[in-house]
């Protein structure tokens, strides 16, 4: 593994040394030093061409974690245009030394662009691109389901993940459905089918516009976030509406089996995919999604650039 | 001489682990405040045993876990990422004596790393260091206080160490460089 682009490229032997890596690594933050000198001089370049909070200081921590010097580039405001700048932007990274790129991009396939060009020689992880993937996202979420459901071992064989809302604009959904197939989950998406995607019925997963019918046998619900500021076409009638369908309220949530999680990719709008009380009550782990983006990130950096180079 | 010469066998090993128990307690006159950290992956297997033999002597539990190094190694860029093991440390060790155990000592960077990894977490008062094997030949200074068996070796030669839990049998062996 050279760069990490997407969760399609993962084998389930990749996948699940990810997550065994990261929960060896998930230890250090019970130490009284939490760093670890893995990566020390090397530099890991954070280049965010899109907002983000959650996710860039996620990769800030992990690679300081490891020792790596970090350094923030966020292209917010630029008026380059996008293919120009991209590059532009890389070759600078390259005459600066950087081991690793992680970018996050406004266009699906930039970061696969950035890995395939020779731009830059160091290691490329995609921290999201466009509407098309954010493979650690989708890693921490396994790391997640795999931490409370299967004791952190294994695989995630017969485990049911339903995955709730703006699925046409959303690189967690597709990142999700690709690596809970390779481990062995049933994934079902519900979503209003103004917000599926053309050609969802080739994704390895179940389709349903029923949230109802879906969550009964769930074991994890995974809520994603309405995407507002990409809402400028008419995908649904009114917010009202949406939240009422396709919205994890406290009635809702009592459907549920008495062990399943609800987990969401974060930042949550409370009151429309999710109720606040949903959000809060005990068998969300939201918080511990965040929490374990540390770990999975650290074991993703390690792997990518702690043995040897090429 | 033989390629491939058996330099200890599964009863060589007990006795050795018996041995270095006592000479551990002898040395620490007793197990109080004692842990004994294995270095995956063989070490973990050897303290559990030499903790056992302790228990045995002492008639109570002594402190055993492991300590991974894999992550403080100085080689890590020479070669291809290694999978990490648990690091399991039963007690704050600060204060305490830490008895670090592996299989063999040969050029001492894997000590160098364990040593690092063991301030990072915490403070012990003393680090001791006990091995099965030690064949020489070391790049840094360091040396063992409890050794199993000294073995005679050419920088090249290999010395292979099977442990029952491991590889479901006891047996230490040198295969010499260039035997076949």
């Amino acid at each position: 593994m050279r760069h990490l682009l997407s969760t399609t490229d993962l084998s389930q032997t990749d996948a699940l040394a990810i997550l065994d890596t990261a929960r060896e690594l998930a230890l250090v933050a019970d130490r009284p030093v939490k760093k670890l000198p893995t990566l020390r001089g090397r530099t890991v370049v954070n280049l965010f061409f899109e907002d983000s909070t959650r996710t860039r200081i996620s990769f800030e921590a992990a690679a300081k974690r490891l020792s790596a010097d970090v350094i923030n580039f966020s292209a917010k405001g630029s008026s380059l245009s996008k293919g120009e700048s991209l590059k532009d932007t890389a070759l600078t990274l390259q005459a600066m030394g950087a081991d690793a790129v992680v970018i996050r991009h406004g266009a699906s396939g930039a970061a696969h662009r950035l890995a395939n060009s020779d731009w830059i020689h160091g290691a490329v992880i995609n921290a999201g691109d466009g509407t098309h993937e954010h493979p650690t996202q989708a890693l921490l979420d396994a790391f997640t389901m795999r931490d409370h459901l299967r004791d952190g071992q294994g695989s995630l064989d017969g485990l049911n993940v339903v995955i709730v809302g703006d699925v046409l604009h959303s690189r967690v959904a597709r990142s999700n459905v690709w690596l809970l197939d390779t481990l062995g989950a049933n994934v079902t998406l519900v979503a209003p089918p103004t917000l599926l995607p053309v050609g969802v019925e080739t994704w390895p997963c179940e389709v349903s516009y029923d949230l109802d019918e879906a969550i009964v046998k769930a074991d994890v619900v995974m809520m994603l976030r309405v995407q507002l500021e990409r809402m400028n076409a008419s995908f649904f009638p009114s917010a009202r509406e949406y939240s009422r369908r396709y919205g994890l309220d406290v009635p809702r949530m009592a459907t549920l089996p008495d062990h399943a999680l609800v987990m969401h990719p974060g930042p949550m709008n409370r009151g429309m995919e999710i109720a606040a009380d949903v959000a809060d009550a005990e068998r969300s782990v939201i918080v511990d999604q965040v929490t374990n983006g540390v770990h999975v990130r650290m074991a993703v950096l390690y792997l990518l650039l702690g043995g040897q180079e090429g | 001489m033989t390629p491939d010469q058996e330099f200890l066998t599964d009863s060589d090993i007990n006795r050795a682990v018996v041995r270095i128990a006592h000479e551990i307690l002898e040395r620490n006159r007793g197990a109080d405040d004692l842990v004994l950290l294995g270095i995956p992956t063989r070490g973990v297997p050897l303290a559990a045993r030499i903790a056992a033999a302790m228990t045995t002597i002492e008639g109570r539990e002594v402190n055993v876990g492991s300590l991974d190094v894999g992550m403080y190694r100085d080689d890590l860029r020479l070669r291809p990422t290694v999978a990490l093991h648990p690091t399991v440390i039963p007690v704050d060790i600060t204060g305490r004596t830490v008895v670090l155990v592996d299989d063999v000592l040969f050029s001492g960077r894997t000590i160098r790393a364990a040593m690092d990894a063991l301030s990072d977490a915490g403070r012990p008062k003393a680090v001791q260091l006990a091995v099965l094997v030690d064949r020489g030949h070391r790049d840094l200074p360091i040396r063992a206080d409890y050794v199993g068996k000294n073995i005679p070796t050419a920088r090249e030669d290999d010395v292979q160490v099977t442990l029952t839990e491991t590889d479901g049998t006891d047996s230490v062996r040198l295969v010499r460089a260039g035997g076949n």
